[in-house]
């Protein structure tokens, strides 16, 4: 209750700087005792502000650029809080305290002063204050012996529940190793101290036996350790799997990937597939490689794939139409813009080569080498990614054999193949030989499209890669 | 006379590096030069990340040297899009990085040198720093009329600047870096760092454009080589420790452990780009489209580097309203980002129902949204 009526108190600041918090360094300051305010029946904790400590260079205000928590937020001593800014310093705010963030004095890009207020933190009640009479009682000495050790210049750096460890068990933080960040103080290292006196690993005091301090660090009051303590039992404990299922929102290729197959659902996909033994074009590509080469372009199948698939078109244009959305009208398109699946760090993008119909088999491999590292690279543009005929998708760079792909609309047909393998075949006198086979799958919309008319088109589609000198004749 | 990194120094660095107690009973007590392999401007940061949160400073301070291919360095609350032509960077493969310390944006290239000091929190002193390396360079060569201003910078002919900086402060320790130029190309320089991008209005730290110069114009015999090792010379003497600068390689795990996390998190888009503080984007553009000029307004709220608001001002019927706001709703939440405005445009399209007209037009907005980023 009395928590509450501070917060609402307008003259709040004159009331508040009368709590001063046992850690806090200008405690050493005051040399009269020092009260807390709290009752027993809410369980709050005490509210603590915390100072925007010194920058130096004679710096005294900075403005407050990222807060790292907001107001709710629990904290533990060092994490960080906020990102100040001044004069080409950035400079990172961690708290001194565990507790939970009740306020934050600035907003962002708002000047704050060193010295004044900048988060205010409740600490818990249960965890880093001792009881109230132990405080009143105390003359701040030992307090000072036991928060803040300063030793050759050094701070010992521990937790308020390792400083009250050390306490209960009248242990001077600085004949103590820290084996922590930054040399703190961890409650095994107390835990190690204590084993070395006596011989045994003991457990922490339960809360109700607090010992209050000594008046002088010197004297060493009745040794608890005497007592008869039994060494705790290890105790297997069960395997906790402490990963938590995390939620985010969809973006970016996400998103689009998300609209794309929404209107792709609601075309009716038949599949069809084939095996191609593309032993004579792995022979052709073999010689043609290192004449592309030179003239600076790198040669892979996809060049052939897309010139046969184009070859095919001619004869079955059915296959690179587009149908409207009431289905009353199919437009025959005259260019043969024939996209290629890509992916990417991002995601699956697919930019089209235009005008097959009329592009050698090299100008086609020159178009797909730039498309290929704009693509890497991040930098198609929209001309590159719109106007798609027909997709090619070479799901075998990766691995898999038959696939089921899925039309991008609004074409009407897609074809995915798969990786080359070396497979045997039985040739025309009987013989088993080494076939390099590749499988093709298929998929288009059988609102327009036939089984027949896919058929024939794959055979056609297939004759030209397994012979190439076929495409010769056909060639325009 | 930078000394080849023999196993000896190798292994001397490792136990420096990780044993947090001192181990101080070599000549090496009181400082340590360390100076990086790599050019890659990732990496040489992931390195101060790395001394910052894990190298204890109370008896010994660090001097680090580093080069870095080219690329452009912001500050830790600037805006990229503000500060640099992302267009050029891209185009020229320039990287972009979001380093952790304050200041303004430099371009670093080969011929650009950085030094980065690291002390306790307590013995941060930039003043200091900086006179030390006008002290090196008026040691090399005497003639050189060079001075440290009270903005931190270093000047020459009490005009030009040759070197910016920048500090970043933690719980206990802090770091100063500066850089240096010696012999960078200034034309890409002055071009990356200006920026095309209109109708920016935000609250991230504006950098001040100076004039630079660099040293080799003064004097066409000094190196970059010759000026680390100058400026490591006095550092040396200053420290009263043996000039011996320790080369470290910032992608070895077992030297420096978790520093290729460092690393990665330095090159994620969430870093560089995403942790720009808010910012709004409001301009107007013509566009032309077969003889008629079109009037397009565009808003936009970018926070943490993703469109929060987004309102485009069309002609009317010039583009099916449906689709427009469609492309609102699905940039809203997008990255404020070239690449995914693209994929995302031409996605949509794929959904409607088009003729080459519309295609025409809708690919001659994007195009035109596209340039904002």
């Amino acid at each position: 209750v009395c928590i509450h009526r501070v917060r609402s108190c307008s003259g709040i600041r004159f009331i508040k700087s009368k709590y001063v918090c046992v850690f806090d360094k200008s405690a050493l300051k005051y040399s009269h005792q020092q009260r807390l305010f709290r009752t027993s029946a809410v369980s709050c904790g005490q509210i603590v502000q915390f100072k925007l400590s010194d920058i130096g260079e004679g710096i005294t205000e900075v403005t407050v650029k990222e807060w790292y928590i907001k107001e709710g937020d629990s904290v533990s001593q060092f994490d960080s809080i906020c990102e100040v800014q001044s004069d080409k310093a950035s400079v990172t705010i961690t708290s001194r305290y565990d507790g939970i963030i009740r306020k934050l004095h600035y907003n962002l890009d708002e000047i704050a002063y060193v010295g004044k207020p900048l988060v205010d933190i409740e600490i818990d009640a249960s965890k880093g204050v001792a009881p109230e009479e132990d405080v009143v009682e105390t003359p701040p000495m030992s307090h000072e012996e036991h928060t803040h050790q300063e030793i050759k210049g050094h701070k010992t750096l521990a937790t308020p529940a390792v400083r009250r460890l050390a306490m209960e068990n009248n242990i001077k933080l600085s004949e103590v190793v820290g084996t922590g960040k930054d040399n703190r103080i961890l409650k095994e290292d107390i835990l190690n101290y204590l084993a070395k006196q006596t011989g045994a690993i003991l457990p922490p005091s339960p809360k109700g036996e607090i010992i209050p301090p000594l008046p002088k660090p010197e004297t060493v009051p009745t040794d608890p350790k005497d007592k008869a303590r039994k060494i705790p039992v290890p105790v297997s404990r069960p395997i906790v799997f402490s990963g938590k299922d995390k939620t985010e929102p969809i973006t970016g290729f996400h998103k689009a990937m998300v609209k794309t197959m929404s209107a792709a659902l609601k075309i009716p996909h038949f599949g069809y597939c084939d095996e191609i033994d593309l032993t004579q074009l792995v022979q052709l590509r073999e010689e043609l490689k290192p004449l592309a080469q030179v003239r600076g372009v790198k040669l892979s199948f996809m060049p052939f794939f897309i010139k046969a698939a184009s070859l095919g078109l001619l004869q079955y244009p059915i296959l690179n139409a587009s149908l409207d959305e009431s289905c009353q009208n199919v437009t025959y398109k005259a260019s043969h813009n024939i996209g290629v699946a890509m992916d990417t760090e991002q995601g699956l993008i697919v930019p089209n080569v235009k005008n097959v119909q009329v592009c050698s088999v090299f100008e086609i491999a020159s178009e797909l080498n730039r498309l290929q590292s704009l693509g890497s690279a991040g930098q198609l543009g929209t001309n590159d990614l719109t106007g798609g005929t027909f997709t090619l998708s070479n799901i075998g760079t990766i691995g898999g054999t038959y696939a089921k792909p899925v039309i991008l609309p609004p074409e009407v047909a897609i074809g995915a193949l798969g990786k080359i393998q070396v497979l045997p075949r039985f040739n025309g006198k009987g013989e088993v030989f080494k076939a390099q086979i590749m499988n093709v799958s298929w998929s288009a919309d059988h609102r327009i499209i036939d089984g027949a008319t896919m058929a024939r088109f794959s055979n056609l589609w297939k004759s030209y890669l397994e012979n190439p000198a076929l495409m010769l004749l056909d060639l325009k | 006379m930078v000394l080849q990194s023999s196993l000896k120094n190798c292994l001397q660095l490792s136990c420096i590096l990780r044993t947090p107690k001192a181990g101080f009973r070599n000549t090496t007590s009181g400082g340590l030069i360390i100076q990086s392999l790599s050019n890659d401007v990732y990496q040489n940061l992931a390195v101060e990340d790395w001394i910052h949160d894990h190298m204890n400073l109370e008896n010994r301070q660090v001097l680090f040297l580093w080069r870095n291919s080219p690329a452009v360095v912001i500050g830790r609350h600037q805006n990229p899009w503000q500060e640099c032509n992302l267009r050029l960077l891209r185009q020229k493969n320039i990287k972009l990085a979001r380093r952790r310390s304050g200041g303004g944006t430099v371009y670093h290239d080969l011929g650009n040198i950085n030094l980065t000091f690291f002390t306790t929190r307590k013995k941060y002193e930039r003043m200091e720093n900086l006179k030390l390396v006008v002290k090196a360079l008026k040691a090399l060569r005497p003639q050189l009329d060079v001075h440290v201003t009270n903005r931190y910078d270093i000047l020459l002919d009490r005009h030009y600047k040759i070197s910016g900086t920048a500090a970043k402060l933690g719980r206990t320790t802090a770091y100063h870096h500066c850089t240096l130029l010696c012999n960078a190309d200034k034309f890409v320089l002055s071009s990356v760092l200006k920026s095309p991008y209109k109708g920016l209005k935000s609250n991230a730290t504006p950098s001040m454009p100076a004039s630079v110069k660099n040293l080799f114009e003064e004097d066409p015999s000094l190196t970059c080589e010759m000026l680390l090792d100058a400026i490591a010379e006095e550092y040396a003497i200053q420290h009263q420790i043996d000039h011996h600068i320790t080369l470290i390689n910032p992608a070895d795990e077992t030297v420096l452990p978790g520093i290729n996390n460092k690393t990665k998190e330095l090159q994620t888009w969430e870093w560089v780009y995403g942790k720009t503080p808010k910012f709004s984007v409001s301009t107007c553009f013509d566009m032309v489209h077969k003889d008629s000029v079109l009037d397009v307004k565009v808003d936009m709220d970018v926070k943490h580097g993703r469109i929060e608001v987004c309102n485009i001002d069309l002609p009317e019927q010039w583009l099916p309203p449906a689709l427009c706001s469609e492309l609102v709703k699905s940039l809203t939440g997008n990255k404020f980002c070239p690449n995914e405005t693209t994929t995302l445009a031409t996605t949509l399209l794929r959904v409607c129902p088009h003729d080459d007209e519309l295609q025409s037009r809708w690919n001659l907005l994007c195009e035109n949204l596209i340039m904002l980023m």
